[in-house]
């Protein structure tokens, strides 16, 4: 390739990079999610390319808003990390009955292998389990490409499309170049009643669901004649049918045999896949996490090979899919444990837990940082199972644990996390308080700082820094009912912070602490911030 | 087709890991190659171990080096030498920081770049390439003393 042109045309960006690229070359109306790793980069690329781009108190709220934009006919941009999907699920499976004016699509950004994550479901089960179509890209001119093909998708049959991405799509920099895809320009926003489509009760929904399962059939025929999936014809005695970032391994580790590599991967192209099966020897499915498409082969009746079950857990990579096809079941090398990440020097969570330890609690904690308060040396964390549930699975422990082991219990949790899904624990505690009384710790340091220091509603700035509404803890607290509401600074006041928390774990009463004191990483930005808007004043 | 070229960048979160791996993967994209750069974010920011391959050459897939494919292995934080050393391929070159004068950089934390002087000397980019894509990385109060380690570590 040539150096000059190729510095001209052609771009190095990640796949999340790429997804804002085409959302800016389309014309999405507005982008939206909740911060986590991989998908963080989407929105903030979406802003700082011009796009209006917000982040929405958790993955439920960003989905409606988008409903909301596709309802009025314009094109609407969701991101969310795997896990942000079973937040927003409630609304997915329904949006997918009804009938979209404009475009909306759902980027899921799933974590196979865990990088940054407390599990690594694989989210292609979305797509079927809520009958929404789905697209999965290899690499960063899929991730263009694709999402431009969700948008056309979504407008033609009027329905939410989910962009399937993984870690090593979403943070992978590869070559890319736009205006590879070509587009009809956005509807003019504009709103016509249309109860039938859009208002699901039984007598509208029961032939909503049928006209779904319609479209979807409708899809699937267009997939297996025009889809976006690509046959590479090689030798005829081994045949691979894959999707996603797997298919790179598979072309590094066989670049010999034939391989069909599904890029709409629901509703899937089945009879191409059985095509393909017949015109090879064996037919192989290679495919990161569950067996999504092994299983889907097989119910269709085609003939197809998959991975030996241990292929199911962390991510694929070429040795791994070199292993399987050579059938080779020695243990694999484990790699040699790195330095785990560890709370920074100096960071406020550190004498949050000194506290806790020295008071000899039980912490049913939540997602974020101070997660890394569970390794040495504090080893103060009890629990981890999803955003907010710290103040659900505290109150469960003070209702069955005895009086005195209830009266240990303190349940933690972050800024961010709090606005995404704490506010209803604390609602839960003021209706079905536990004898012993409750603490809630809000550790909130300013910012959503385990993602890249994104700002949330309790900053008071909105994605892109600017001055905004700003919700405060303590009044939301008291304002349901909460007597016990103190802010202190964990690190100035230390010893005063100790005593608070001893004191509030001595009474039968419900009491909310907020340990306010900014990351460390975050303060001279937040300084930055916070100056720049006062001069805008 | 040729073998890429897989380079392994590791160290510590805050090295400056990522950043050397991005100039490198701009050099090599300069020079009219396919380049494919994987990195892991979430916790680099919080001091645990940190790498990212950059590969390039005529046609890559896999954005990851295969372990034990590294053409060369640059790490920024002696004690990540044994976590990392998997990585390296038979005859593959260990660049690490005992093989720049730390005392010679002006800016303590360009000690990424300084090792990216050092692989330089293995690698058929230019000079101009190289400061090209440190400035474009890099803020403009930075170039100074990042070209200057830059050259210690090319020269050394």
């Amino acid at each position: 390739m040539d150096s000059l042109k190729q510095q001209h045309t052609f771009a190095l960006v990640s796949g999340d990079e790429a997804v804002a690229m085409a959302a800016i070359d389309c014309g999405v109306t507005l982008g939206t999610g909740y911060p986590g790793t991989p998908s963080t980069e989407i929105l903030e690329s979406f802003a700082a390319l011009g796009g209006r781009a917000q982040w929405a108190p958790n993955e439920k709220v960003a989905l409606e808003v988008a409903i909301g934009v596709a309802f009025a006919g314009a094109r609407a941009l969701v991101t969310m990390k795997h896990v942000g999907l079973n937040v927003a699920a409630d609304a997915l499976f329904t949006v997918a009955y009804t009938r979209l004016d404009g475009a909306l699509v759902v980027v899921s950004a799933d974590d196979p292998g865990m990088a940054s994550s407390q599990n690594e479901q694989d989210n292609r089960r979305y797509a079927l389990a809520a009958g929404v179509p789905m697209l999965e890209p290899a690499d960063s001119q899929e991730a263009y490409d694709f999402t431009l093909r969700a948008i056309e998708i979504s407008e033609r049959w009027q329905l939410p499309v989910l962009l399937r991405m993984t870690t090593r799509v979403c943070h992978s920099k590869t070559i890319m170049r736009r205006g590879t895809v070509k587009i009809a320009a956005p509807h003019t926003p504009h709103f016509e009643h249309d109860f039938a489509s859009r208002v699901m009760i039984p007598a509208y929904a029961k032939p909503a669901h049928l006209r779904l399962r319609k479209r979807l059939a409708e899809i699937a025929a267009w997939n297996d004649e025009a889809g976006p999936n690509q046959l590479i014809q090689g030798s005829s005695s081994l045949g691979i049918i894959t999707s996603g970032v797997a298919f790179q391994y598979v072309r590094e580790a066989a670049p010999e045999v034939s391989v069909l590599k599904l890029g709409l991967t629901y509703p899937l192209p089945v009879e191409r896949m059985r095509e393909f099966a017949a015109s090879v020897d064996l037919c192989a499915v290679i495919e990161e996490g569950d067996p999504y498409l092994v299983e889907a082969a097989r119910t269709a009746g085609i003939l197809v090979e998959g991975k030996p079950e241990s292929f199911r857990f962390g991510e694929l990579n070429t040795a791994r899919v070199r292993r399987i096809l050579d059938g080779d079941e020695t243990p694999e090398p484990k790699p040699a444990p790195g330095k785990p990440p560890a709370l920074c020097p100096g960071c406020p969570h550190r004498s949050v837990y000194q506290a806790l330890k020295k008071l000899d609690c039980i912490v049913p904690g939540d997602i974020g940082c101070y997660s890394l308060g569970v390794l040495p040396p504090f080893e103060m964390m009890d629990s981890l199972v999803c955003m907010g549930a710290a103040i659900g699975v505290g109150l469960g422990l003070r209702h069955s644990l005895p009086a005195a082991e209830a009266k240990r219990v303190v349940s933690v949790l972050g800024d961010s996390t709090f606005v995404h899904s704490g506010i209803t624990g604390l609602v839960e505690m003021v209706y079905n308080p536990p004898e012993t009384g409750h603490v809630v710790l809000i550790l909130d340091n300013g910012t959503t700082a385990m993602t890249g220091m994104q700002e949330h509603p309790g900053t008071g700035r909105t994605l892109d820094h600017a001055k905004t509404g700003k919700v405060s803890f303590e009044e939301l607290a008291r304002a349901l009912g909460i007597r016990n509401v103190f802010v202190i600074d964990p690190v100035k006041e230390a010893a005063e912070f100790e005593n608070l928390i001893q004191s509030c774990l001595q009474k039968p009463e419900l009491s909310v602490v907020i340990a306010r004191r900014d990351c460390l990483l975050a303060t001279r930005a937040i300084r930055e911030y916070e100056r720049c808007n006062e001069q805008a004043d | 087709m040729s073998k890429p070229t897989n380079v392994v960048i590791a160290g510590l979160g805050g090295q400056g890991v990522l950043k050397a791996s991005d100039i490198l993967a701009e050099v090599a994209f300069s020079a009219g190659l396919d380049v494919k750069k994987s990195e892991l974010h979430g916790m680099s920011q919080r001091g645990g171990s940190v790498s990212s391959d950059v590969r390039f050459g005529e046609r890559v897939f896999s954005p990851m080096a295969p372990q034990g494919e590294a053409d060369y292995l640059v790490v920024l934080s002696a004690d990540q030498i044994p976590v990392n050393l998997a990585a390296l391929g038979a005859g593959g070159v260990l660049i690490e920081p005992s093989q720049i004068d730390e005392a010679k950089l002006s800016n303590k934390k360009s000690v990424n770049v300084a090792l990216l002087g050092v692989l330089s000397r293995h690698l058929p980019f230019s000079v101009e390439a190289w400061s090209a894509a440190l400035k474009r990385n890099l803020p403009e109060n930075l170039h100074e003393a990042n070209l200057e380690s830059f050259s210690i570590g090319r020269e050394q």
